[in-house]
């Protein structure tokens, strides 16, 4: 137990300072300071204000970490930090403060990428990942499709969006709607009062000549848009629009075309294990259906716990701890920031 | 108790106590110095305005190495919390306090600008003097000083603004950073000085460590307070953030 690797992982790739430290395959402390209400103003997150943000939060929260988890810095074994994708400057801040760290501990450094991440920390929830294990990230940034023999150095990109995220969806269709920022909790919460069959949305790339092309890939800007035209309509005449009945059915066909597509794609490739992470897989009828089909395709499910599904240190910790474990090289203390590192990428 | 440290930095046999890292990252240079009480024992800069994490901590390391030191027998730190543009700053400072976090160490911040005056103050220039450095969005961050006998002294505050807009008898002044070449019409006094050097911020810092004329410190040294003769660990921004929220490919408001 005590000779499993101890690593602290540092996440700053958009507005949540993260820092966790995990033992091994143990999460021992995960620790956020969030920036999201000085954005919720703005309707998004400003990298500017995220940027400052983290700087700020940045000593405070590895300092935090370090007293709730009872671990002395110079116990590390390594350091682990986003080094992309995300947004530049932000990225920056808690790349810097691993290097400082690694530097000034005589620690290694794993720059890690921030959707390997979001794979490796169900780890911590629900121990060793099947090799392969499907996995499908959801959230305000990615939508995306991975197949994952080796969550340390094989990931292979499946599909992912060709527009918005799923959740920059669940944001715009909020702001139609007239619920707040960030719209994934409120449109779910919405939703549970209305019913999802009431509207028929469109699902993108689910038929003919699209599905054999973009087989695995998403859209949902065509979802967003017949949202607010039907919104539109109703309230240029005059009438109330059902705002749980648009939330639940919009809902409805996001999960929908998102659970459709994992599940062929387990198919097709013949994998028996399907995760899912990301922060709109705290969402509870992408949860539901989720649980619903794989019951039905004799596919296990795996989704962590919804603190653990938004970005987050643990995960970043959880990966670098993989990779001490396997025995991969450290990062070089120059590594670079990446803002649009490609998934494929596992390390920098 | 910084006196103490004040106290070894003038007293001679006891010098190798002090290592002081000075860093900073408010211009083109990712510059970095020590000094170990006596004087500037090594230097490292690397001028590439866009990658300042990517060169940063390899050059404390091989500051470092050049005096055969390890990271734990750095004593003190000093940054460069600006102004400059922000992206880069931040580097710098959050790479001072993680450091000196990490080894339970005073860490301090010093205003760049103070940093270029100091320098052109070491290389012998006396009268008034205005530093220009680059602020992007055609503007310049700027600052004055008398260089008299004692040092370099501040006249005017930090400030942003378009070079043209400065004050006819700032402007006419002898001027170091990267303004005038960047805005020569309006900045016609340039001198050979661009960018901070960690070597003079690491002398300014120990100067201000011994200066016991400073009005007298408590003790301990938090990283969120100035001290005597320093600026805190703020950087100096000068602009509000822009707020227009990031583009859609790069943002993730839901993790
Ligand atoms: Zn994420």
């Amino acid at each position: 137990m005590s000779d499993e690797p101890l690593v602290l992982g540092i996440e700053t790739s958009c507005d949540e300072t993260g820092v966790g430290i995990v033992r091994g395959q143990t999460l021992l402390v995960d620790t956020v300071a969030s920036s999201v209400d000085e954005h919720a103003r703005f309707g998004g997150v400003v990298p500017e204000v995220a940027s400052r943000a983290h700087l700020e939060a940045m000593v405070p929260t590895i300092d935090r970490a370090c007293r709730e988890a009872g671990v002395s810095l110079r116990d590390l074994d390594a350091i682990s930090v986003t080094s992309g994708p995300g947004l530049a400057g932000a990225l920056l801040v808690g790349v810097a403060s691993a290097k400082a760290l690694a530097l000034a501990l005589g620690k290694p450094i794993y720059g890690v990428n921030h959707l390997a991440s979001h794979v490796a920390v169900d780890i911590v929830e629900h121990g060793p990942l099947p090799e392969p294990t499907m996995a499908m990230l959801v959230s305000g940034g990615h939508s995306s499709l991975l197949l994952v023999p080796d969550v340390t150095n094989d990931v292979r990109s499946l599909g992912a969006t060709m527009d918005d995220a799923a959740g920059e969806a669940f944001d715009k269709v909020a702001r139609v709607l007239g619920l707040p920022f960030p719209g994934g909790p409120h449109v779910d919460r919405a939703a549970r009062e209305g019913n999802r069959l009431a509207i028929d949305f469109p699902r993108g790339l689910t038929t003919g000549r699209d599905l054999e092309r973009h087989r695995f890939d998403f859209s949902f800007s065509g979802l967003k848009t017949a949202v607010s035209r039907w919104v539109e309509l109703r309230q240029r005449a005059g009438e109330n629009v059902p705002v749980a009945d648009v939330a639940a059915s919009f809902q409805e066909a996001v999960v929908d075309v998102l659970t459709r597509k994992a599940l062929l794609a387990c198919k097709e490739h013949d994998v028996e294990h399907l995760l899912i992470g990301g922060g709109v897989a705290a969402n509870s009828r992408l949860r539901a259906l989720a649980e619903e089909r794989c019951a039905k395709a004799g596919v296990v499910l795996r989704v962590p716990r919804p603190g653990l599904c938004t970005d987050n240190g643990a995960m970043v910790a959880a990966l670098g701890a993989q990779m001490v474990a396997k025995g991969r090289e450290p990062s070089d203390l120059g590594l670079p920031t990446d803002s649009s590192m490609p998934v494929t990428l596992v390390q920098a | 108790m910084t006196g103490a440290l004040a106290a070894r930095v003038a007293c001679s046999d006891s010098l190798t106590l002090v290592l002081l890292l000075a860093i900073d990252t408010s211009t083109t240079a990712i510059t970095v110095g020590l000094h170990d009480g006596s004087g500037v024992v090594a230097e490292t800069t690397t001028l590439d305005a866009r990658a300042h994490a990517e060169h940063l901590a390899p050059g404390i390391g091989a500051a470092l190495a050049t005096v055969s030191a390890g990271p734990g027998d750095v004593t003190d730190v000093v940054v460069g919390i600006g102004p400059g543009p922000f992206t880069g700053l931040r580097v710098g400072i959050v790479t001072a306090r993680t450091f000196a976090f990490a080894l339970g160490i005073p860490v301090r911040g010093l205003t760049s600008l103070d940093a270029v005056a100091h320098q052109a103050w070491l290389a012998g220039r006396r009268g008034d003097l205005l530093v220009a450095t680059d602020a992007r969005r055609k503007e310049v961050y700027t600052a004055a000083y008398a260089l008299g006998d004692a040092g370099a002294r501040r006249t005017a505050e930090p400030t942003v603004s378009r070079a043209a807009d400065l004050p006819d008898e700032l402007r006419a002044l002898p001027t170091a950073g990267r303004g005038p070449a960047l805005y020569g019409d309006a900045l016609p006094h340039g001198i050979e000085l661009l960018d901070v050097s960690g070597a003079a911020l690491a002398d300014l810092a120990v100067r201000r460590l011994a200066d016991t004329t400073s009005p007298d410190l408590d003790g301990t040294l938090q990283w969120t307070e100035p001290g005597r003769g320093f600026d805190g660990l703020e950087p100096l921004y000068l602009r509000r953030p822009d707020v227009s929220p990031a583009a859609p490919t790069t943002k993730s408001t839901l993790g």
